[in-house]
């Protein structure tokens, strides 16, 4: 048995004492592909963080080639051999596609001076093992996507690297470009070299590579032969579901979908598209409804929300709530529409300033008049919804940032909730709370429904979704492919069809 | 062998220590200007007298009143670097237009347009900024440095680079009138401190100002319509800084448009930072905003008054400002 390239075992890692790594371990053997997956937050690149010497590790131990690694920083793990293409690319587009390739590692005479023949040619010498045949000394800005992410590629090559990570490679490359990168990555793994692939594609690990190791919630759950495995079990490891509960497909367990669904129709997209990875949206909201849309990262969930909030302007298709269409946050909300974001911190608080202050902001211009708030009606407004939802705070003016994350969250539930809207769209409302607040938040969304409004809920959580709603979109890249309708919706039955091929694409 | 890795704990100083620095980062400005004065009670000769009260009050509140708008401005995570060029051109239209000969002939219309005209154009500048900054998304920076380099060379194109005196006493009872036996503008930039502070405090526009400043992406998702906001706030920073040109014009009788509010953007910004603006934004202090337009009038008087050189007096105001920074630093966590 051959000795393995890299070897990460016991690894731990926590920030500001919540743990990111458990134990978490990683091998890769000399010459081979292995991928690494698993949902958002499951310690995916916290591992290759600490790897390629970004973070340091809180306890465990890395062997890289043989010897027990004392990697510190990028430069030193590049220069002992591990380099990293990342997603979004770290070369210059202004300079030469030599000086990107070179950088760092010139070539020199006396010392000082770059022997730019010298540079120029090994350049192309590189670029030609992979097939590439471009001018070296054009800008690389000038290059396609791809071929910057194949120079990237070279550039790591020539560095003499023995792994090579590849973080998303071809999120951003079309069809012919991801062959010409597998083509790179296949003549990688014959000269030798290791390649550590993260992806969200599934169907990409099956052409690609040899191995697999699953992540989920900073442990390492499963390493596997892609040659003996398939892609439902794959995600299976991946959600931590049961992979014989998935297959046996019983549709037992009661859900959601008591509701009376006679009420009108709130929202309706039609073959709706944007620019932004949604590519055909189908999705109908009755009144007293709640829908939820279902889906794997990047299966443009969250850019169907931002078609229907009208932040994204739609290419093709219609979306029409109450017979209107927004065409910006501020129409959506004066429409009747909440928009509960999913990441808290970038376009949900306000750090600065006060609970008060963050739970009215939308509501602001039904609270003032001639351009001047309130504040008697703004107190009471929020006096009311700190107690009807139980937010914990010191008193309202404590700034929110001092706030636990569930708390935070109760805070901007009242800001939509504040609005009046008569559709709320809810984009992982409960991810990062904690288990009590999370049940009052999905109380407070349920009393909200009875009183005869619609909500769009967005949520990773099979189990909320499925107890939850009374209907399910499901979404699959940028298309809305099937739905499913409670009661009878089990989780399995939701896996299934997440992970389904519903276009036509060949089967795992 | 293992590898595990020791965290370094990091330095903890004592509790007692901790809570003097943060008292002192809280109250930073006043203890500041506390030190200023007992300093100068003790070295600067004739220090408390009246007259220099006066010569300090007078010379405060053009600083304290661009410095207000500029506290605006930076809240909304901006900067405006054309405040000094547009006092320069406030300051060289007010004298153009009374004594143009339709001044002459109607002097009432005359004065009432030399006060609203130089205001209407400096406000036209705060919308040039504005529409470079939040239509055509340019930084604040550069979108700002435009009227920086171009509106002082327009105001001396207006006076053909000539110095223009003038004797209007309405006028000048702008820079050198008295209430209460203290200078007009003193009191008036206290009104437009309290003006502005209501504004920031009390109505929807403020919420807004701080909101975008905090959080433009959750403020644009709350409905906070961004673009008009940021327009308001460089037209109003604009507008006082063309009142604070016309006070500078009144005071001296003459208008010089190649040394009217020179250097005020860089006054102006040191007042806001040392009154605890963040320049990332959302925080909009304004009455620290003149707080610290006192601390640097202060600095530069104490420095002249002691025949300090103004190259020296400079790298003074430098170090106050890098204080002033690093106290935030600490205050932002």
């Amino acid at each position: 048995m051959t000795t393995p390239l890299l070897q990460m075992t016991g690894i731990d890692k926590a920030f500001a004492g919540v743990a990111a790594l458990t134990s978490a371990s990683l091998t890769i053997e000399p010459g081979e592909i292995h991928a690494v997956i698993g949902q958002n937050g499951a310690g995916k690149s916290t591992l290759i963080k600490i790897l390629t010497g970004v973070y340091r590790r809180d306890a465990g131990l890395i062997m890289f080639a043989g010897k027990p690694s004392t990697i510190s920083s990028p430069r030193e793990a590049q220069d002992s051999g591990i380099s990293t293409i990342y997603q979004e690319l770290t070369l210059v587009p202004l300079r030469s596609v030599t000086e990107n390739v070179t950088l760092g590692y010139e070539p020199r005479i006396w010392g000082g001076i770059i022997d730019w023949p010298r540079a120029h040619a090994r350049t192309r010498e590189i670029l030609a093992r992979f097939g590439i045949e471009i001018d070296v000394r054009a800008p690389l800005g000038s290059y396609s996507t791809a071929i910057q992410q194949l120079v990237a590629i070279a550039r790591a090559v020539s560095l003499d690297a023995r792994l090579v990570i590849m973080d998303e490679p071809t999120s951003s490359l079309d069809d012919r470009e991801v062959e010409v990168l597998f083509g790179v990555v296949r003549g990688l793994k014959a000269s030798g070299v290791s390649v550590l692939y993260v992806s969200h594609f599934l169907d990409e690990l099956f052409r690609i590579c040899d191995s697999v190791t699953v992540m989920r919630d900073g442990r390492t759950v499963a390493r596997k032969a892609i040659a003996e495995t398939t892609k439902l079990e794959l995600i299976a490891d991946m959600l931590g579901r049961d992979i014989d509960e998935i297959r046996a497909d019983g549709m037992t367990e009661l859900g959601g979908g008591q509701r009376d669904r006679s009420g009108e129709v709130l929202l309706e997209a039609k073959a709706a598209a944007t620019d932004r990875r949604l590519h055909r949206l189908d999705l109908i909201v009755h009144r007293g409804e709640i829908v939820g849309l279902a889906g794997l990262l990047g299966s443009g969930r969250t850019e169907a929300a931002r078609a229907v909030f009208g932040l994204d302007r739609l290419q093709k298709g219609s979306v029409s709530f109450k017979g209107q269409a927004p065409s910006d946050p501020a129409s959506a909300i004066a429409a009747g529409i909440g928009y509960l974001t999913e990441d808290r911190k970038a376009e949900g608080i306000v750090p600065e300033m006060s609970v008060r202050e963050n739970v009215t902001l939308a509501v602001l211009p039904k609270l003032s008049r001639g351009g001047r708030i309130e504040r008697g009606r703004e107190r009471a407004l929020v006096e009311a919804f700190i107690k009807s939802l139980g937010i914990k705070t010191a008193n309202m003016d404590q700034p929110i940032r001092e706030l636990s994350g569930g708390n935070q969250q109760k805070a901007l539930l009242a800001r939509w909730l504040a609005t009046e809207p008569e559709l709320l769209i809810l984009d992982e409302p409960t991810r990062g709370v904690d288990v009590g607040a999370k049940l009052e938040i999905q109380a407070i969304i349920r009393d909200y429904v009875a009183r005869g409004f619609g909500v769009l809920l967005i949520s990773s959580e099979f189990e909320e979704l499925v107890e939850g709603a009374d209907r399910i979109t499901v979404m699959q890249d940028g298309y809305s492919v099937t739905e499913l309708q409670n009661p009878g919706i089990t989780e399995n039955a939701l896996v299934k069809a997440i992970a389904h091929h519903h276009r036509g694409q060949a089967p795992a | 062998m293992s590898t595990r890795l020791e965290s370094a704990s990091p330095a903890t100083a004592s509790p007692a220590t901790a809570r003097a620095l943060r008292q002192l980062r809280r109250h930073g400005g006043l203890v500041a200007l506390l030190v200023l004065v007992l300093v100068n009670i003790a070295i600067t000769p004739n220090f408390l007298q009246l007259q220099t009260l006066f010569v300090n009050i007078s010379q405060v509140a053009t600083i304290a009143i661009v410095a207000i708008g500029m506290t605006l401005v930076i809240a909304t995570g901006g900067i405006d670097l054309s405040v000094g060029a547009v006092m320069a051109l406030a300051g060289a239209l007010a004298p153009l237009i009374f004594l143009s000969p339709f001044g002459v002939a109607y002097p009432a219309l005359g004065l009432v347009a030399a006060f609203t005209l130089p205001l209407l154009a400096a406000m036209a500048c705060g919308l040039f900024n504005g529409f470079m900054v939040s239509v055509l998304r340019v930084q604040p920076i550069i979108a700002t440095l435009i009227l920086f380099i171009s509106g002082r060379g327009i105001a001396q194109v207006l006076t053909n680079g000539n110095l223009q005196t003038f004797s209007n006493p309405s006028f000048s009872y702008l820079g050198t009138g008295r209430i209460l036996g203290l200078p007009f503008q003193g009191w008036l930039a206290l009104a437009l401190a309290g003006l502005v502070y209501w504004l920031v405090t009390r109505t929807l526009f403020g919420r807004y100002l701080l909101a975008i400043g905090g959080n433009e992406r959750a403020a644009r998702l709350s409905g906070v319509p961004v673009r008009r906001v940021k327009f308001g706030a460089y037209v109003i920073c604009a507008g006082l800084a063309g009142i604070a040109g016309l006070i500078v014009v009144a005071i001296n009788s003459a208008s010089d448009a190649g040394r009217n509010g020179n250097l005020m953007e860089l006054d102006a910004i040191a007042a806001a930072v040392v009154g605890g603006a963040l320049l990332q934004g959302g925080r909009a202090p304004i009455f620290g905003a003149v707080l610290g337009a006192v601390i640097i009038q202060l600095v530069k008087y104490t420095l002249l008054a002691n025949g300090v050189e103004d190259e020296v007096a400079l790298i003074a105001k430098a170090f106050i400002i890098v204080v002033a920074v690093y106290l935030q630093a600490g205050r932002r966590e």
